[in-house]
């Protein structure tokens, strides 16, 4: 295995870690050097272990494609929480770690007892990461929560789908999923340096709930300020014209253009031929134009219907206006741009094969992130962590093992 | 706390964000506008409505805990004062198009050469590599190229995108995330450096199973309206439900997760004699979706969706609570305002805003800690509202403020 160097090497991070919330907090670290050990077990799989799509359609535990996508530069441990030598192994986890991070429903760290009290009395200057839907406390502690649900719960559907119509969820349906893990992450390394200095651990507890408002705050203020609901808009804005996705040549390919100065305007009247749209009193000056917007609208897709997206794009973006393709999976696989900016990271996985994994989503200059290991098979780390890590004895592993804890 | 640091803020809207997660550490975070303030101040709404550059909301959402100074960078002496100012600070965030700095030779190559120590952070439409280095960009375009916006909409309708900008807030997280494992490298080792961060990588960075779908099945996951796209090949997954006074998300899922809340809501159902013989002989347990069929399904999401219909939203919340049902009934503004674990964990606090004669709710925070605090302080800044502070600091006095006031360089 690449030895792991970077900003974080020698960080030793102990996660027991649920979907993707957690595998998206462990990755920042784990990405920079961090050695992350997951806590895993065969008796209840993290549901992405258990959720398509598979390799060659294929149900199995390592073979899950959404588990193996987020998952790179971890290692796994397996071990059943319930067994009654569970407590021991964990104990010896907890040692080892700088940092404890778990994102359970509240109620199942404490049932093992490792709750932060009982960890700070193992290891004093412990920094323990919670990171639930509803935060660790508070009346909605017990309820479980996913991203399918916080998205609503946080309102974000009141700002998606056309007026007078259904509310609709982000495409990308746990969306809130990508939100909180910067908040927590950004927060675990002011911890770490606090620690650092100081001496001293902490608890950190985040909402993703709380986290997801922040994605929403404007709107919030706006009620605050006016009690109005905001409405449901479509693909316009207050501040531009034409704004929107307008129809391009070939099956369900779209193109997102945006008109927001007249500067614009008039480049963009030219570049579609329509140079006397320019003073058309219907759609000279803002205004007009969003009074006018359906007839607007009409007329732009008249000119896009006719071309590919990409020419579209790059008509537009070459004399200077807003446009890009709505691209969908493959568009954003091959991409040139995200491509170049190693947002993904081909790994060989013993089971997949050759596999994209997610890469990074921001680029350091001197401390690049870095493709270590590939997504861990269930269990794979189990007995080198507990022989090289925790000291273990192969005997003692041995033992264990026969016993059915490691499973 | 990181109250011994400081970050000069550049930003417009691409990048408000990052400087506002580092201020809520307790990073001083300088903003630093062209004279007359910066134009995202122009984007509404407003405090009472009539537009107002010193009451916009977006601006108030995203600019709190910072302090706020005016500098015109394109006039020679202003680049002076920008480059003293720079020496003073830890990290400088910037979202101008790739190249304009350095034009005014007061980008980041110019600053590395001598100051090691300086964090930089980035923030660009889609990166300062080609072919999209000098694209002009808008939420919608970003989001569009970040593969996020094709998912979502009606199947035979067009894309539709969350109508309050989320590139510029992925990217603004991302960047602050960057700073933090700069910031700690250069804790152990002197050194600074570039954090790069594109809107479009940031807000492509989740795209949920997308990419292995693609991948392994070579198909494109479209979008599915209320519906759920990619959980299972052979049935439709129902996500948005009609309820009494609006709408609840839920999702009918296998695996352990769904386990717990399909029973937990079949044994509610059935205290108010709602759920069927069907349901109440499912094994939860088992319950796979990928091997169940459309029949099976619907058999589900009838009585669940009459059960959901009958009840509001409150209603529906507060008994998931107790029973332990995740189901995301969607709130207003209002809802959240009122929430009873939000207001439990005392989530919103009131900021004052003197020149309004009021004060606002805002979250007070959105982490928690034993030992630090990332509580809201403080309103955001007026323009130019800590020129006098930030200058005099470095040595200027009234007169010198006065002379560069004239110039219009502040």
């Amino acid at each position: 295995m690449k030895k792991r160097e970077g900003v974080f090497s020698g960080l030793k991070i102990l996660s027991f870690s649920w979907a993707v919330v957690g595998p998206l907090t462990m990755k920042f670290f784990a990405d920079h050097g961090a050695t992350v050990i997951r806590i895993e077990t065969s008796h209840r799989p993290c549901t992405m272990r258990s959720s398509a799509p598979y390799k060659d359609n294929q149900p199995g535990l390592n073979r899950g494609g959404y588990f193996t996508y987020y998952n790179g530069n971890i290692l796994s441990f397996a071990i059943n929480m319930n067994h009654p030598k569970a407590a021991g192994v964990t104990r010896k986890l907890v040692e080892w770690c700088d940092v404890f991070m778990e994102n359970y429903t509240p109620g199942v760290i404490e049932k093992w007892g490792l709750d932060y009290k009982s960890l700070k009395k193992i290891k004093s200057d412990i920094i323990m990461l919670r990171q639930s839907g509803y935060g660790s406390w508070g009346p909605y502690k017990n309820l479980p929560a996913f991203g399918m649900v916080l998205v609503p719960i946080a309102g974000l559907p009141n700002l998606i789908g056309w007026p007078g119509k259904e509310p609709l969820p982000v495409g990308v349906s746990a969306y809130t999923d990508c939100i909180s893990p910067r908040f927590a992450s950004a927060a675990l390394i002011a911890a770490l340096d606090h620690r650092n200095k100081t001496g001293k651990g902490q608890l950190i507890d985040v909402s993703q709930f709380e986290a997801a408002i922040s994605f929403i705050l404007p709107g919030l203020l706006e009620y605050v300020a006016t009690g109005e609901e905001p409405e449901r808009i479509g693909n316009s804005s207050p501040y531009a014209a034409p704004h929107g996705v307008y129809p391009c040549r070939g099956d369900d390919r779209w193109c997102a253009i945006a008109v927001t100065t007249e500067e614009e305007w008039q480049i963009f009247c030219r570049e579609i031929g329509r140079p006397e749209l320019i003073k058309d009193p219907r759609f000279n000056s803002l205004a007009n134009r969003k009074k006018n917007e359906e007839e607007l609208n009409r007329l732009v897709s008249e000119w896009t219907i006719k071309q590919t997206p990409e020419d579209v794009m790059t008509r537009l973006q070459k004399v200077g206006a807003a446009a890009g393709v709505v691209q969908n999976a493959a568009d954003t696989y091959k991409d040139p741009q995200l491509r170049q900016r190693n947002i993904y990271w081909p790994m060989q996985h013993a089971e997949m094969g050759e596999f994209t994994h997610l890469g990074e989503s921001f680029m350091l200059s001197k401390t690049p992130a870095q493709a270590y290991s590939p997504s861990p098979l269930l269990g794979e780390h189990t007995e080198q962590v507990c022989t090289e890590m925790l000291g273990m004895s192969d005997e003692e592993f041995v033992s264990l093992m026969q016993e059915g804890l490691f499973e | 706390m990181l109250n011994h640091l400081r970050a000069l803020d550049l930003t417009d809207d691409k990048g408000f964000l990052c400087g506002k997660i580092l201020a809520d550490m307790g990073v001083n975070v300088i903003k630093i506008e062209k004279p007359g303030g910066d134009t995202s101040r122009n984007i509404g709404g407003y405090w009472g409505c009539a537009a107002d550059p010193e009451k916009s909301l977006y601006w108030f959402a995203y600019n709190s805990n910072k302090k706020g100074i005016t500098l015109d960078i394109e006039k020679p002496k202003g680049r002076e004062l920008f480059k003293k100012l720079v020496d003073t600070a830890d990290f400088v965030i910037e979202s101008f198009a790739p190249g304009y700095l350095d034009k005014l030779g007061i980008g980041y190559s110019t600053f590395s050469k001598n100051n090691k120590k300086l964090i930089w952070a980035s923030i660009t439409p889609f990166g300062t590599e080609e072919p999209y280095r000098d694209y002009k960009d808008s939420d919608i375009v970003v989001m569009g190229m970040s593969g996020t916006l094709y998912q979502t909409g009606e199947t035979d309708g067009p894309p539709v995108h969350i109508s309050m900008p989320q590139a510029c807030l992925h990217a603004g997280a991302d960047a602050a995330l960057g700073c933090m494992v700069a910031y700690y490298h250069r804790e152990n080792t002197g050194e600074g450096q570039l954090v790069d961060v594109s809107m479009q990588q940031s807000a492509a960075w989740f795209q949920a199973n997308a990419m292995p779908t693609y991948e392994l099945n070579g198909s494109i996951l479209k979008r599915a309206g209320s519906f759920r796209a990619g959980m299972s090949t052979q049935v439709a997954q129902r996500q948005v439900w009609p309820c009494k006074d609006g709408y609840v998300f839920f999702n009918v899922i296998g695996g352990r997760t769904g386990a717990k809340t399909l029973s937990s809501l079949v044994a509610w159902m059935d205290e108010e004699k709602m759920a069927t013989d069907f349901l109440l002989n499912m094994e939860w347990d088992t319950f796979d979706m990928f091997t169940v069929n459309q029949e099976v399904m619907d058999k589900i999401s009838g009585p669940v969706g009459e059960f959901f219909r009958k009840h509001t939203r409150k209603e529906l919340l507060k008994g998931a609570v107790p029973r332990g049902v995740s189901i995301g009934p969607l709130s207003s503004m209002q809802d959240l305002l009122e929430d009873e674990c939000l207001n439990a964990r005392d989530y919103w606090t009131k900021i004052n805003h003197p020149e309004l004669g009021t004060s606002i709710t805002y979250p007070r925070t959105y982490v928690r800690s034993t030992e630090m605090d990332f509580s809201t302080r403080f309103r955001a800044p007026l323009i130019g509202e800590h020129n006098g502070e930030v200058y005099r600091e470095m040595g200027l006095s009234g007169e010198d403020l006065q002379a560069l006031k004239n110039e219009g360089i502040i």
